[in-house]
């Protein structure tokens, strides 16, 4: 799966994740939030919330598009990883995409650190 | 083991036939289902149509079902496909195509289609109905090219779809055969009023005028009526009516008045052939509105599934119009005959009308123009065949006088710099600069824009009266709230709902009330989720994506994303035995403190999120439920088993009641205490119901809350025997459930619906004590220990719990 610049890794099929219920991946020891919406589609972040307190994101309640995180309550949209207002701040989101039954995510820039 | 299953072949792939598959979803699995649809798309909510005509909706916003769903459930749909006939011999449905599908039961949902005119020069180009997405699209498309349009028929649809076309910048007449507009909904009074406003949104109408022909060559260019006047128009919408689409039927020889004839089970005159919705004819009637095929669909469900049920009786509906700025609303019987009394208040100012019939004292009707703040309210009264009283007639009509002018203007002392929100450090100035300088009205809106209020809640009042002091008068025109900024509807307004429609999952509720945001955000979810728990405590199924985290897992996360454990210890007893089993698996699991909590139990902080299922089953308890809006503990006093001074046995009545009450939702966490005498050891005034044993039975206290905003619990009654105890517990708990707002404690719900109201409810109106026990002692019936349920579910407990992990193979 070498690409220029980013590396896929596969993470089970589609349905390994619950609809609306973020479930953590682990990828050369990094953690990763992965959330599936009731339309379908995939989306991945770090699982560390842009809070100052940091804390996971993975547990959150998804709506539509947004995360709401599940220690503060912040409002992420999925799409972009931006904070919603009154907060800021922007989650780590990484590149995903659905191929051969397969959920693969870009996380090569988090390999070049492990 | 797995038997074969039974086939059930739904016609129509609209509201009726698929709220009525999801509800059959919930009771049994027996099915294999497929679902035919004429329609090329999954099943979208025909009730918002008009909000696509009218450019506040798309199509992707109005479609309730999308083809993930049918997949998921493994349902076979066949879109674009017309079922021809049903062949009762063979046991086969037969699609226009040729297409066979054998069937045990097949449920027919073919709903209705507009009428159409028999008049000459109805089949020319530019004729259209307003029913479906392709009648919409025509009328989207028409408005780009042609100016005029006629709407035929002023009722509900055609209202509708005349505001469309002027939306989309048409000239448009609507021609009525009749004097009054929507005489099937309204009375002449609010009628005139419809037509006045109408016509100031512009809207042009002709009435009292019979159409006759359409002129024009291959397209349409006109309308002639019977008196032979002329009306140009490039294009006619028909909505005069509807007419039940009983092709299938007919062509399969079962029974048709008007609808396909089904009798109170909805079972039509073939066996086993079913028919719902609108394409129905219940005893004499057809339905065209959408919550009398969601009543109808329950019992269909229930009794298709094997499931006893009440046969269906018939639908009181209510309509509403929806074009916006225009609000109108009826209910029940609306025409003013001989035999009512009318009770009307009409104001030409305001633009309001209001008119409630009752019949021998009972409200059968109402009819409301302009404000319909109160149809919900009256919809349900109506239901359920309420007496009008003085009290209600206040509520409803009001008095022309009210106390509670007294509100605290002690935020007009307050110091620009004093803190307002102590958890997210909001100060009375920011609030202040944020009302005056970005002129917001509601606490939501102050939400959003400073962080104040978000957290706890607890400055909320405080909040809400600098809106009021620097609002001054404005602050009571500011615009109603609902429970969250994804809608203006009340709590009350929303159960009220869910109960006249049957709505049954958090979806249909955001789809059907009009949520803003289609799928809620993380105030309503779990409040919705909680509402249809309670209502329906047997088929809701819990939605545990609607959750918060600490329900969800069944556990309570702390900032670094482990979670804790508590265990059950019924009355803060434990024994020798179950200590040293937390204190192995708490060394086992490396747990990082052990707590004793402010409820007499024992609390394992530090359990990581895969280790959780593990700690649980080797610990061998029942979940504490230290997590949930629920029963957490019951807080007990040594009592008379070892106390010298104990009358009671409060230790033994609280594990008594623990182990009765637990494991119920409740709007908020629960807590209670037992005392063996009045030194009140075990704190009872400061719990949601605290009880106290004196000499010759029990104190029960209510509404006690040492939390945010700290209250004493009040003296509800004192009861003699323990039966009568636990009675009065269960009786208010339910009645707490049944009329508290989610995440409301005891303490506001004791304030707000005051004390006397649920002294009458529970104590003295032993009728009702009876009906509150019988509801909670059901809702008992159907709980389970979370812990050991998420154990069995292997499939669930990965998904939930369990880490994928990816190493680095690559």
């Amino acid at each position: 799966m070498k690409n220029d610049h980013m590396e896929f890794y596969p993470v089970g099929a589609p349905d390994e994740y619950l609809t609306q219920i973020g479930r953590v991946v682990e990828i050369g020891g990094r953690q990763i939030a992965v959330f599936r919406l009731s339309d379908g589609r995939i989306f991945a972040a770090l699982n560390q919330s842009p809070h100052p307190k940091g804390g996971p994101l993975a547990e959150g309640i998804v709506s539509g598009h947004y995360l709401y995180d599940p220690l503060y309550d912040w409002k992420i949209d999925l799409t972009t990883g931006l904070v919603q207002a009154p907060d800021t701040g922007r989650a780590h989101m990484l590149p995903v995409k659905v191929e051969d039954g397969q959920v693969w995510i870009g996380a090569g820039e988090l390999q070049t650190t492990a | 083991m797995e038997t074969a299953k039974e086939k059930l072949v739904v016609i129509g792939n609209g509201m009726a036939g698929i709220s009525t598959v999801e509800q059959i979803l919930k009771l049994t699995t027996k099915f294999d289902i497929t679902v035919f649809g004429s329609e090329p798309h999954p099943n979208y909510n025909r009730i918002m149509l008009s909000y696509v005509l009218e450019g506040s909706k798309t199509l992707d916003d109005i479609v309730l079902n999308d083809l993930n769903w049918y997949k998921d459930n493994g349902i076979t749909l066949h879109t674009g496909t017309t079922v021809a006939k049903i062949d009762e011999s063979r046991k086969e449905v037969v699609a226009a195509d040729g297409l066979r599908v054998p069937y045990d039961k097949v449920l027919i949902a073919t709903g209705s289609n507009s009428f159409i005119l028999p008049i000459p020069g109805a089949d020319k180009e530019g004729v259209v109905g307003f029913r479906d997405i392709a009648d919409c699209n025509q009328m989207l498309e028409a408005a780009k090219t042609y100016r005029t349009a006629a709407v035929i028929g002023g009722g509900l649809l055609g209202l509708e779809a005349a505001k469309g076309l002027v939306q989309l910048g048409m000239d448009v007449t609507v021609v009525h055969l009749m004097e009054d507009l929507m005489e099937r909904q309204l009375d002449h009074q609010a009628a005139s009023m419809l037509k006045a406003e109408l016509e100031r949104q512009g809207i042009k109408f002709k009435m009292g005028a019979q159409t006759v022909e359409l002129l024009g060559d291959k397209r349409v260019s006109g309308l002639r009526f019977a008196d032979d006047t002329v009306l140009d128009a490039e294009f006619v919408v028909m909505a005069v009516g509807i007419k039940p689409n009983v092709a299938v039927a007919k062509e399969s020889g079962i029974e048709v008045g008007r609808g396909i004839v089904v009798n109170d089970y909805l079972q039509t005159s073939m066996e086993n052939v079913y028919s719902v919705g609108e394409c129905t004819e219940h005893r004499g009637v057809c339905y065209g509105l959408v919550a009398p095929l969601f009543e109808q669909g329950m019992v269909l469900a229930k009794h298709i599934s094997g499931i006893d049920t009440a046969p269906y009786e018939g639908s009181v509906v209510s309509t509403k119009l929806k074009i916006s700025g225009v609000d109108v609303f009826s209910t029940g019987e609306f025409i003013d005959g001989p035999e009512h009394t009318v009770i009307a208040n009409k104001d030409d100012w305001k633009r309001t009308y209001k008119k409630i019939l009752l019949k021998d004292g009972v409200m059968v009707g109402a009819v409301l123009f302009g404000d319909i703040t109160d149809s919900a309210e009256l919809q349900k009264l109506i239901k359920q065949k309420t007496v009008m009283t003085d009290e209600l007639y206040a509520s409803l009509m009001g008095t022309g006088c009210c106390g509670g002018g007294k509100k605290s203007t002690s935020v007009e002392n307050m110091a620009d710099e004093e803190i307002v929100c102590g958890c997210n450090g909001v100060t009375k100035g920011t609030i202040v600069d944020v009302i005056t300088n970005q002129g917001l009205t509601t606490v939501d809106e102050i939400k959003a824009c400073t962080g104040a209020t978000r957290s706890c809640g607890g400055c909320k009042p405080v909040v809400e009266q600098i809106l009021q002091y620097v609002l001054g008068d404005g602050f009571k025109t500011a615009a109603k709230q609902g429970i969250c900024g994804c809608t203006t509807l009340s709590r009350d307004e929303i159960v009220a709902e869910i109960k006249a429609k049957g709505l049954q999952t958090t979806k249909e509720v955001m789809n059907v009330l009009g949520w803003s945001q289609p799928e809620g955000c993380s105030k309503c979810r779990p409040a919705i989720n909680y509402y249809l728990g309670m209502l329906h405590p047997d088929t809701h199924e819990d939605e545990k994506e609607s959750r918060f985290v600490n329900e969800r897992m069944s556990a309570n996360i702390q900032k670094d994303g482990t979670y804790t454990v508590v265990p059950r210890m019924y009355g803060g007893v434990t024994t020798p035995e179950e200590l040293k089993k937390i204190a192995d698996i708490s060394l086992k699991y490396d747990v990082k403190v052990v707590k004793v909590t402010g409820g007499q139990r024992l609390d394992l902080i530090g359990v990581k999120k895969e280790d959780l299922p593990k700690v649980w089953e080797e610990l061998d308890m029942p979940s504490g439920y230290a997590y949930a809006k629920s029963l957490r503990t019951v807080k007990t006093c040594v009592g008379s088993q070892f106390c010298r001074f104990g009358t009671q046995d409060s230790m033994g009545m609280g594990a008594t009641l623990e182990r009765k009450f637990e494991r119920l939702d409740f709007p908020a966490k629960f807590k209670m205490a037992v005392n063996g005498c009045p030194r009140n050891c075990a704190e009872s005034c400061t719990k949601d119901i605290g009880i106290v044993g004196n000499d010759g039975g029990w104190e029960i206290f209510v509404g006690g809350n040492g939390g945010i905003k700290a209250r004493l619990a009040d003296s509800l009654c004192k009861v003699k025997t323990d039966e009568e105890l636990i009675e009065i517990v269960g009786a208010v708990m339910q009645y707490y459930r049944e009329t508290g707002n989610y995440l409301e404690r005891t303490s506001e719900w004791v304030e707000r619906i005051g004390l006397d109201q649920i002294k009458a409810a529970v104590v003295d109106d032993t009728e009702n004590r009876k009906a509150l026990l019988e509801r909670i002692e059901f809702a008992l019936e159907q709980v389970e220990d979370p812990w050991k349920k998420l154990l069995n579910d292997e499939d669930k407990r990965d998904k939930l719990f369990g880490r994928l992990e990816m190493s680095s193979q690559l």
